[in-house]
């Protein structure tokens, strides 16, 4: 019995010490970006401290105001508020359309529409900076948010149809019945019900957006439209020695980040989970 | 009976997410196809037709993009056997109701939620030949021979140092869906198979492992689009540098595009395309034979 009990103390132990080591692994990084970010440059240079000496709040207000990062993450914000508040309206609107109601081919444009989650298209930034050309929307804010948006559309359509179908019809027939419109249906009774769905799709496309960088790379020219991953390589290319502000930058665009995620950790797991085991 | 005028009006509540996906995603697609026949540098008025010569100069002409294509294919082939492996130990470590496994889930997908800028950025500094805390750590264990060794600019680490973080920033992922997979499997089965005397290992293999087929298809097949497509990490590393070490399929797509060669670079789109449609069918008929 008392062998039985060492050997499971055993176990338990070698399990933690595994798991510890991959957890301290994973927030090192992390951790080493906020630290430098409070150092001075001559730190960074000559020391390799874990903490800095005196913490260097001054860094952030530098990277803020003389760095630009104050307007890079202004942008960001308004990339990703507008961005997800349209794919959300966009998405919810026809998700809804697909689930209750009845038009001219109907399971085609669904399939046709969610085709983009199967097939992989890798260089679709080529002939998207075509196009945004010929609009001349290049170097424009509209122009970014439209690629945002449309690479929401299919996620978004096949999470909320589903959620959609499996709402109770009973509600809606009776307000149908009282004369309420189609759209009035939708936007009183069966978009307040998505509520849950619709939480993972905001929490999943902020995290997208805010984290873009590549058509954002291919789209702006224009520092003062940049988002702020885009911010953060256009400073680096230029200031490549000043860790610490580069360092205050990442702090910057992670902080929004990490709160979101540890706020709705739960939504993001399970959205992220139930999103890989459907599709 | 719905009239046919209403399923007119019904089509409104589509309209909005069908046409800008004809504008932005389907008609880009058919263009991609259109430019690839066509050398073009996006200003002349007219394009040249050359039909398939630019799929054959890529096919036959181009090691630079079979040597990116290569690099793309390492890292995936390492973050299938190595990231994956650890993802699917520390799910069946973490399942086993241990204390503060809450905990341990959220650390670990921590790295998947962060930018790949701003990881890449992070790295590119804890892999810095003078100032980075790597060699710092490396020397003060008494390898001197790591000063001033510039990870991401030696010809033979520079893949291997972004794989590293590739595979630092992508575990959780599987971690996740793979925890979640074994989660669905019934504790009933665990209890009946002990009651039958089968260890540990037993029960991985008769139980744990057939029923997780799916989920590992799942997740070699995200594992694999995600790794071949790798780009923020690339070009805040390294750019794909030193002397095209760690280029990969998409650098190059916008390598080519950035020289203002669209008709080339779609091409290369479409065969790399091509290459990833085949290899995740095929991973997919693979394990549906598996399973029957």
């Amino acid at each position: 019995m008392n062998l039985f009990k060492a050997k499971k103390i055993l176990t338990s132990s070698i399990t933690h010490i595994i798991l510890i080591a991959v957890a301290v692994t994973c927030i090192f990084p992390v951790f080493w970006m906020l630290s430098s970010s409070l150092k001075t440059q001559e730190e960074i240079f000559t020391k390799m401290a874990l903490f800095p000496e005196t913490w260097q709040w001054g860094n952030y207000v530098e990277a803020f105001v003389k760095a630009e990062f104050g307007i890079y993450f202004l942008n960001s914000v308004f990339y990703t508020v507008v961005g997800v508040s349209c794919i959300v309206f966009i998405t919810s609107l026809a998700a809804y359309g697909f689930a209750r109601l009845e038009f001219w081919g109907k399971n085609f444009f669904f399939y046709l529409l969610i085709s983009t989650l199967l097939i992989p298209i890798p260089g679709i930034f080529v002939p998207l900076y075509l196009l945004l050309k010929k609009l001349t929307l290049l170097d424009t804010r509209t122009g970014l948010l439209l690629c945002y948006i449309s690479g929401g559309l299919a996620f978004g359509l096949f999470v909320l149809r589903s959620f959609f179908e499996e709402l109770p019809k009973e509600i809606e027939e009776a307000a149908l019945i009282d004369g309420c419109s189609r759209f009035g249906i939708y936007w009183r009774i069966a978009l307040p019900l998505a509520k849950p769905a619709i939480a993972t799709l905001v929490i999943l496309n902020c995290l997208t957006i805010w984290n873009e960088f590549l058509m954002a790379l291919v789209v702006l020219q224009d520092k003062a439209k940049m988002p702020i991953q885009r911010g953060l390589m256009v400073f680096q290319g230029t200031f490549i020695t000043d860790y610490p502000l580069l360092m205050a930058g990442l702090t910057i665009a992670t902080i929004p980040i990490l709160i979101v995620y540890l706020l709705m950790q739960k939504h993001i797991v399970k959205g992220i989970a139930a999103g890989a085991l459907k599709g | 009976m719905i009239t046919p005028k209403e399923k007119t009006i019904n089509m409104m509540f589509i309209m909005p997410a069908l046409l800008l996906f004809l504008v932005f995603n389907f008609y880009p697609l058919l263009r991609t196809f259109q430019l690839s026949f066509f050398q073009w540098n996006g200003i002349d008025k007219e394009m040249v037709f050359v039909g398939f010569a630019q799929y054959k100069d890529i096919l036959f002409n181009n090691p630079a993009f079979w040597k990116s294509m290569l690099n793309a294919g390492y890292i995936t082939l390492l973050a299938l056997t190595l990231q994956n492996g650890l993802a699917l130990l520390l799910a069946l470590l973490v399942n086993r109701q241990i204390k503060g496994d809450n905990i341990y889930r959220v650390i670990f997908f921590l790295p998947p939620v962060l930018s790949g800028i701003v990881v890449g950025l992070i790295w590119k500094f804890v892999y810095d030949g003078n100032f980075g805390i790597l060699n710092h750590w490396l020397i003060s264990l008494g390898f001197d021979n790591f000063k001033d060794f510039a990870w991401l600019s030696e010809i033979k680490t520079a893949l291997s140092s972004v794989a590293v973080v590739h595979m630092w920033k992508g575990f959780g992922y599987g971690f996740i869906i793979l925890l979640a997979g074994l989660q669905t499997i019934p504790n009933e089965l665990y209890e009946a198979a002990e009651v039958d005397g089968a260890d540990t290992w037993q029960q991985f293999k008769h139980i744990t492992f057939p029923s997780m087929i799916p989920v590992f298809t799942i997740v070699t097949i995200l594992t694999i689009l995600g790794t071949m497509q790798i780009f923020d990490l690339i070009y805040s590393m390294t750019r794909g540098g030193p002397a095209g070490y760690t280029h990969v399929p998409i650098t190059k797509i916008y390598e080519y595009m950035s020289n203002g060669e669209f008709g080339y670079s779609t091409a290369m789109a479409i065969i790399f395309g091509v290459v990833l449609l085949v290899v995740s069918f095929g991973q997919l008929y693979v394990s549906k034979k598996f399973n029957r």
